[in-house]
C-alpha cells in the first residue's frame, strides 16, 4: 500500500492555514481601518522657505513673541511660573516646557502651530475662533517684521537648546510629546511627572492629590481622562499608534487627542518607551527564542532516529 | 494477606508491592497498536503533551495570580510579564497552548470522523472524546475570564447572558451564575476556582475514561480492518515482529509519537516566541470597563463555528441551534446508521458529508468573526442552515449506504 502520509499532512496543513488565514489577517481587515504612515512629513503644512537665525529668534521667545509668559524652559533658565496642576487649571493642561521641543516636533509642524495652533493641531472642529472658541495657546500674531521669517528664527532657537538626536532619550521624547495627557503607570508615570518614592504616607497622598486635581481639570478639557498608555503596545500594537499619532482624525473623527507632530526620529523613541512599558521582556524573548528552537530542533531529530531504529524490525 | 518474601532488589520489592511489571505491560509493551495507521494516530499523544504545558505553565502562573478584579489585570500584565523571572514565557506558553489544544482537538475529532472510530464498540470513546471537548472549552473560558480585560468581560457578560434562555427571560438564572447583576468580583473568584480546579479534575477524570473507553475494542486503523489482537500479539511475541499487524505501544508506536510530538513542537514553540498574536487578542490588553463597549465582541477563534450558528437567527431561534450545535456531536455514533467502520473516502455520500461538514465549519468560523452585516451575515445564515441540515441528513444518508 502506497504511503499517503505525505497528501494527510499537505491536507492537515492547508486547512489549518486557510482557518487561520480567514480569522485573522482576513477578518482585521474587514473590522479596522487601515492606513499607511505617511513618515510623518506633515505634507498638508506649508514647508519653511525662510531660514532662521536664531539669536533673532531668542529674542523673541523671552520677548515680543511672548512664549515664556506661559511655557518654562528650563534650558535656559526660565523656571516653570506655577505647579502643573495649577497650569492645568487655567489653560486646561500644562503648557509644555520648551527645552526639547526642538528635538521632539518637526519644524514644519512647529511652525504651523506656532502661527496657528488649531489647524496644525488639527483640533478646528473644536476650537472655532469664529465662533468664540479660542485654543488655549494664543496664536503668534507677529512682532512687526516678515511673520514667516519670525517664526522661522523661533524655530531655529527652539532647535538651537533642543537637545542631539542621539541624546534624546525614549523617555524625554515620551514626556514632551504625550506625557502632560497620558499616565503609563507601568512606568511610574503620571501626568505631572514621575512619581517618586516616598517615605511618608502623607507626602505621598500630598502628589497623589496634585494628580487628581491635574487629571479633573484635565478631564474637563479633553472630555475625558485620556488613556493609561502602559501596555498600549499590545492592545493596538506599532503599526496603529504610529499612525494614529500622525493623524488621530483619521481613526477617530472629532477625537479631542490633537495631532501631536512629532517626527520621524521622535516616533520611534515614543515607540520605544512604550515598548519598555508593555513589552519589557522582548529582547530576552528573541534571545531565548532561538536557543528553545535550536533545542527542539535537536530534539525533533533525535526523535526521527529512535523512530527509523525501532521500526526498522517491524517491516 | 499476600505472602511477602525478601526482596531481591528495588524492582522485586516494588514489584511484590506494585506489581509495576504486570503495570508495564497492561500498560505498553504489551499494549498492542495495529501497525496500519498514519501519524493523525499521534494526536492523542500531542494532546497529553500540550495538556501537560497547559498544566505546568498554569501551575508557575498560579503562584503569582491575582483573582481580585482591582488587581487581576496588573497582576497578569505588570508582575507575570514584567518582574517576575520568565512569567512571560509561561504565560505566552499557557496562551499559545490554549488555542493549539483546540487546533489539535479538531483535527482529532475530523480524524475519528473520516475513519469512522467511533463506531462498533468504540462510541463510549467518542462519547467521552466529546465529553472532554466541552470540559476544555469550559475551562477555555473560565481562563479567558482570568487577565479581567475588555474581552474577558465582555466575554463573560454575552456568554452568561445565554443562560437567560431568550424569551424564557430566566434573569434569576444568569445573576446566579454571576453572583451579581454583571461580572464582578463574584464572578471572577467563581471562575477562577473553575479553571484552576473543578474544570481540570473534571478533565484528568475524562482523560481517564477517555483511555479506558480505548483499551477493549482497541485502536482503529486505516482501513477500519478487523483485527484478531491475540493472534497477532502472538505473532509478535514469538518473534515475527515483521509479520504481525500488530505493535507494541512502548517503544513501537511511542516512537513514532515521539517524532510526531519533535516536529509539532517544532511548530508549538515557534508560534510561543515568535507568533503569538492570534492568541492573545488585543482587544484583551485593556482593563476590564463596564462603561465601554468594545466595538467587535468575538470570541476566541475556537468557539467561532458554534457563535455565528447563534449569530444569524432571531434571539430563541438562534439559542435553539446553538444548543442543537453543542450537543449534536456527541449523538453521532447513533446518527451514523450505516454498519460501515471504513474510511469516508470508501462510503459514498458520507464522503461528501464529512468534506461539506468541514468546510462548512470552517465558513462558520470565518464569519463568526467578521462584522454581522452585508454578504457576512448572509454567508453565516447560509452556512448555520447547512450544518443544520447536513445533521438531519446523516441518518438518512448513512442507512442508504450499501455495506462494503
Amino acid at each position: 500500500m502506497k504511503n499517503k502520509e505525505p497528501l494527510i499532512l499537505v491536507v492537515v496543513v492547508l486547512f489549518s492555514l486557510l482557518t487561520y488565514y480567514l480569522v485573522e489577517p482576513f477578518a482585521h481587515s474587514q473590522m479596522h481601518k487601515h492606513h499607511e504612515s505617511e513618515g510623518f512629513e506633515y505634507k498638508d503644512l506649508p514647508a519653511l522657505t525662510k531660514k532662521g537665525d536664531a539669536t533673532k529668534g531668542q529674542e523673541l521667545v523671552m520677548g515680543a513673541a511672548a512664549c515664556v509668559g506661559c511655557h518654562s524652559i528650563e534650558k535656559a533658565g526660565v523656571p516653570a511660573a506655577m505647579e502643573p496642576q495649577d497650569a492645568a487649571a487655567s489653560y486646561g493642561v500644562n503648557p509644555p516646557d520648551l527645552s526639547n521641543a526642538g528635538a521632539v516636533y518637526s519644524a514644519r509642524f512647529l511652525a504651523d502651530l506656532i502661527k496657528n495652533p488649531a489647524h496644525a493641531l488639527m483640533v478646528e472642529h473644536k476650537f472655532d475662533a469664529s465662533k468664540g472658541q479660542m485654543h488655549p495657546m494664543v496664536p503668534f500674531y507677529g512682532a512687526g517684521g516678515d511673520i514667516d521669517q519670525e517664526v522661522a528664527d523661533i524655530v531655529a532657537y527652539l532647535q538651537s537648546i533642543a537637545p542631539k538626536a542621539e541624546d534624546l532619550t525614549p523617555a524625554m521624547a515620551f514626556e514632551t510629546a504625550c506625557g502632560r495627557c497620558h499616565a503609563v503607570h507601568y512606568e511610574n508615570w503620571t501626568q505631572i511627572g514621575e512619581k517618586p518614592k516616598f517615605k511618608y504616607k502623607k507626602d505621598e497622598l500630598a502628589f497623589d492629590i496634585k494628580v487628581l486635581e491635574y487629571q479633573k481639570s484635565l478631564t474637563k478639557y479633553m472630555g475625558k481622562l485620556p488613556p493609561d498608555l502602559s501596555i498600549y503596545i499590545r492592545s493596538r500594537g506599532e503599526h496603529f499608534i504610529k499612525t494614529f499619532v500622525e493623524n488621530p482624525q483619521q481613526y477617530l473623527k472629532g477625537t479631542a487627542m490633537p495631532r501631536v507632530g512629532v517626527n520621524a526620529e521622535s516616533a520611534d523613541k515614543v515607540l520605544e518607551y512604550l515598548e519598555d512599558s508593555g513589552d519589557l521582556k522582548r529582547h530576552e524573548r528573541e534571545s531565548v527564542g532561538k536557543n528553545v528552537m535550536i533545542y527542539i530542533v535537536i530534539f525533533a531529530i533525535f526523535a526521527l532516529l529512535w523512530k527509523k531504529q525501532v521500526w526498522k524490525e517491524l517491516h | 494477606m499476600a505472602h511477602f518474601t525478601k526482596a531481591t532488589s528495588v524492582k522485586d520489592w516494588l514489584n511484590q508491592r506494585l506489581a509495576v511489571e504486570k503495570v508495564e505491560k497492561v500498560m505498553m509493551s504489551e499494549y498492542w497498536i495495529p501497525k496500519n495507521i498514519n501519524f493523525l494516530w499521534a494526536m492523542g499523544m500531542v494532546l497529553v503533551i500540550t495538556f501537560t504545558l497547559l498544566l505546568v505553565s498554569g501551575i508557575f502562573l498560579l503562584m503569582y495570580y491575582q483573582p481580585n478584579v482591582n488587581l487581576a489585570f496588573d497582576s497578569v500584565n505588570y508582575t507575570i510579564m514584567r518582574e517576575v523571572d520568565f512569567g512571560w514565557l509561561w504565560r505566552h506558553v499557557h496562551g499559545v497552548a490554549a488555542s493549539v489544544v483546540f487546533l489539535i482537538i479538531y483535527i482529532h475529532m475530523f480524524t475519528g470522523i473520516y475513519y469512522g472510530s467511533y463506531k462498533k464498540g468504540r462510541e463510549l470513546i467518542w462519547i467521552s472524546g466529546m465529553l472532554l471537548f466541552v470540559a476544555f472549552s469550559a475551562e477555555a473560558f473560565s481562563g479567558y475570564m482570568l487577565p479581567w480585560g475588555q474581552m474577558s468581560y465582555w466575554a463573560g457578560m454575552v456568554i452568561t447572558n445565554l443562560f437567560s434562555g431568550g424569551s424564557l427571560h430566566a434573569d434569576g438564572l444568569v445573576e446566579w451564575i454571576r453572583g451579581d447583576y454583571v461580572p464582578a468580583q463574584a464572578f471572577l473568584n467563581r471562575f477562577f476556582m473553575l479553571h484552576v480546579l473543578l474544570v481540570p479534575l473534571a478533565i484528568m477524570g475524562l482523560i481517564g475514561l477517555h483511555f479506558g473507553a480505548l483499551r477493549i475494542p482497541h485502536v482503529n486503523n486505516q482501513d477500519g480492518e478487523e483485527i484478531d489482537f491475540d493472534v497477532e500479539s502472538k505473532k509478535y511475541l514469538a518473534g515475527d515482529k515483521a509479520g504481525s499487524k500488530v505493535m507494541r505501544f512502548a517503544n513501537d508506536f511511542m516512537s513514532k509519537d515521539m517524532m510526531v510530538v519533535g516536529i509539532y513542537l517544532i511548530f508549538f514553540f515557534y508560534l510561543v516566541f515568535f507568533h503569538y498574536d492570534f492568541a492573545m487578542d488585543p482587544v484583551n490588553f485593556d482593563p476590564a470597563d463596564g462603561l465601554k463597549t468594545p466595538a467587535h465582541i468575538y470570541p476566541e477563534w475556537y468557539f467561532l463555528w458554534s457563535y455565528e450558528i447563534l449569530r444569524p437567527f432571531s434571539t430563541n431561534v438562534g439559542l435553539i441551534a446553538f444548543a442543537f450545535a453543542q450537543v449534536i456531536f456527541v449523538l453521532l455514533p447513533f446518527l451514523d446508521r450505516s454498519p460501515n467502520t471504513v474510511p469516508a473516502s470508501r462510503r459514498g455520500l458520507f464522503r461528501i458529508w464529512f468534506w461539506a461538514m468541514l468546510i462548512d465549519m470552517i465558513v462558520l468560523t470565518s464569519m463568526g468573526k467578521v462584522p454581522p452585516s452585508g454578504i457576512f451575515s448572509t454567508i453565516g445564515l447560509y452556512a448555520a442552515l447547512t450544518f443544520i441540515g447536513l445533521w438531519i441528513a446523516l441518518p438518512f444518508i448513512t442507512k442508504m449506504e450499501k455495506k462494503v
